[in-house]
């Protein structure tokens, strides 16, 4: 189908991608979800090919394409047939490091942004905490300003990449009394005194990627390392929030079309009752809904990113691409699973996998019912 | 060094082929590479003009859509591209040989690559075709390629080992695997590629007219090979069904 957002540059960036994702990450992704952790290589070597700068400007060393060259890129890595991996891509490209070019200064965008547009820096965003995670503005991690420096003191968790991460884009609170007109950003180098990964986190899906709790305990920053406008953090994140659910939308229907694509083969070539299951109305019926839900799932996060690319906030519409996004990949899922009976409940099957993984597009990113909430909001409810 | 690299955009090595109601081969729905054995020949090219210093300009015969096997080695690091569009003409080996080698003596070239065979058809015979109508020599299915004094020193596999052939330039080499590993193209090279310089030529362009191309060969029909027929599952105690399956292989498909 032609819908108008790809041109012929996109579809060669495509076609590179998927004979990377085929040819060097699907040899180990099984491995990797049993290690729970993906090679290091990964990162630098998708630097290397230019796969995390697609959309950023060859000042930085990006290639200077636009929005829809990360949406490629997400739909791409979707399609490695393990979640976790291209989570933990899009943390890097379309979550943490946004910020640093929207709000960073130049030396900044030198010191964190190029580094980990070549993945040579890995970066996580730290957000979430054990008592606060959408409600940005209920967040207790502190940073209380010394002379030149901020002290940090907080606990994080659910950090996506921040077992490997080299830095943190975090959010903390810098004025108590203002709520979320009290919230700043920093930049924190792993390896600060007083920053921690005090954990590892064991998670139903995802498994390739590392997942992290983070403790910071009188953590010294200096002050060149507030990202953007102190007390203005809580706008800051909000911005960099609705990249991070679209490409989340992105990514969780490219790896519902990817889950569905298996299980029409499976479906063809699997016999019961004496024909395909193909040819048993009621799971054609079934595929061609999967087909449908996620087609409209697909405009829905298409129209959104042409919004979004011209430079609109459309954040009603990302919200429901978000939630959309998230339900139809994993319900994709389940259906699949169904098709695939008994074997798909066997680990051996990708499809068991493929249902574990996208059970997080529900949750991660703010959950299905923190996008109704803020589509209620929309509405003036 | 002036290298030209003839590439030929095939059917995806994925594709099912089937055929439409006249019994042609149908494109419908099918996704478009670059014949994998050209874009070793490509890689060759890039390798050779980073060393050697030079230009590397990429050919191809066929209609609008052969413009993205081009346009990737564009992205990969070719200067230029000639892609000559055929029309409405049928062509076979002898008639694309024809036109390529027009087209390539239209340029300055030390170097002819290509793959040495492309994985739609398979007849490996278009690039030596070329280096007959040009009078030069060809060395095909190439896996070690040097180039010096004006000479190339080219290592080919045969049934039990392998010979290393010396030859003047100007010269063909055809590509096998193994040759090298072909790169990615780059991100910037693909943003780039669009701005690089691709020459559209038809037929009239190289002063060729469907006469002078009309091809010696006419394929006349088209078969798929038989679908396998679904296995039989013998019935029984072991013993029995073994006696029965024996006498099967025996009898019915008479195997042993």
């Amino acid at each position: 189908m032609d819908y108008s957002i790809f041109t012929a540059e996109h579809e060669a960036v495509r076609k590179t991608i998927r004979k990377f994702v085929d040819t060097e990450l699907m040899p180990h992704t099984e491995q990797w979800e049993k290690d729970a952790y993906f090679a290091d290589w990964v990162f630098p070597r998708m630097g290397e090919l230019g796969f995390l700068s697609l959309r950023y400007p060859e000042k930085y060393g990006g290639a200077g394409g636009d929005y829809f060259m990360g949406l490629v890129l997400a739909e791409e890595m979707a399609r490695c047939c393990i979640g976790g991996l291209p989570m933990a891509v899009a943390v890097q490209t379309d979550m943490a490091t946004p910020p640093i070019m929207q709000f960073g200064t130049e030396e900044q965008k030198q010191k964190y942004l190029v580094p980990a547009l070549k993945g040579q820096k890995v970066a996580c965003l730290g957000i979430t905490e054990p008592n606060a995670g959408s409600d940005v503005a209920s967040i207790q991690t502190r940073a209380v300003r010394d002379g030149d420096y901020w002290v940090i003191n907080g606990r994080k968790t659910f950090i996506t990449n921040g077992v490997r991460a080299d830095f943190i884009t975090l959010v903390a609170k810098t004025n108590p009394d203002l709520g979320y007109n009290g919230v700043s950003l920093f930049l924190v180098d792993k390896g600060t005194p007083g920053f921690t990964v005090t954990r590892k986190l064991d998670k139903v899906g995802m498994r390739s990627s590392d997942t992290a709790e983070l403790l910071f305990e009188d953590c010294r920053v200096r002050a060149e390392n507030l990202l953007g406008v102190e007390n203005r953090g809580f706008h800051q994140i909000m911005w960099e929030l609705q990249g991070e659910r679209l490409i989340g939308a992105a990514g969780a229907v490219a790896g519902a079309q990817y889950t569905f694509e298996k299980a029409l083969a499976y479906a063809r070539q699997r016999v019961q009752f004496g024909k395909p299951l193909v040819k048993l109305q009621v799971i054609a019926h079934r595929l061609a809904e999967m087909a449908t839900e996620i087609e409209a799932a697909r405009q829905l996060v298409y129209s959104t990113a042409r919004k979004f690319a011209a430079g609109e906030y459309p954040v009603r519409e990302i919200s429901m691409a978000k939630l959309v996004g998230g339900q139809v990949s994993f319900r994709v899922a389940d259906m699949a699973l169904q098709i695939y009976g008994g074997y798909g409940y066997m680990m051996e099957y990708d499809v068991q996998r493929a249902w574990r993984d996208s059970r997080l597009y529900r949750i991660g990113g703010g959950t299905d019912e923190i996008m109704k909430e803020v589509i209620a909001k929309t509405m003036g409810l | 060094m002036k290298i030209a690299v003839l590439v030929k955009q095939t059917f995806d090595t994925e594709a099912k082929i089937i055929l439409d109601v006249n019994g042609k081969i149908s494109s419908s729905g099918v996704s478009l590479i670059m014949n994998p054995y050209d874009e070793f020949a490509v890689e060759e090219g890039l390798r050779i003009k980073e060393k050697e210093g030079g230009e590397v300009t990429v050919i191809s015969v066929g209609g609008q859509q052969a413009q993205d096997a081009l346009r990737q080695a564009l992205a990969m690091g070719a200067d230029k591209a000639v892609l000559v569009d055929q029309g409405e003409a049928e062509l076979d080996e002898y008639a694309t040989a024809t036109i390529l080698a027009k087209a390539i003596s239209d340029l300055e070239y030390d170097l002819i690559l290509g793959g040495f065979r492309a994985i739609d058809d398979g007849s490996a015979q278009v690039a030596g075709r070329v280096a007959e109508i040009l009078n030069i020599p060809v060395v095909n299915v190439v896996t070690g390629l040097e180039i010096e004094g004006g000479k190339a020193v080219a290592t080919r596999e045969t049934e039990s080992g392998s010979e290393v052939l010396e030859v003047p330039l100007p010269a063909v080499i055809t590509a096998q695997k193994g040759l090298n590993e072909p790169r990615y193209p780059s991100m910037k090279g693909i943003m780039k590629a669009k701005k690089k310089p691709m020459d559209k030529k038809t037929l009239a362009d190289l002063g060729l007219d469907d006469g002078k191309i009309s091809a010696k060969v006419k394929a006349l029909s088209f078969s798929l090979p038989e679908p396998r027929k679904a296995g039989k599952v013998i019935p029984g105690e072991a013993a029995e069904a073994a006696r029965e399956l024996a006498r099967l292989l025996r009898e019915e498909a008479k195997v042993i």
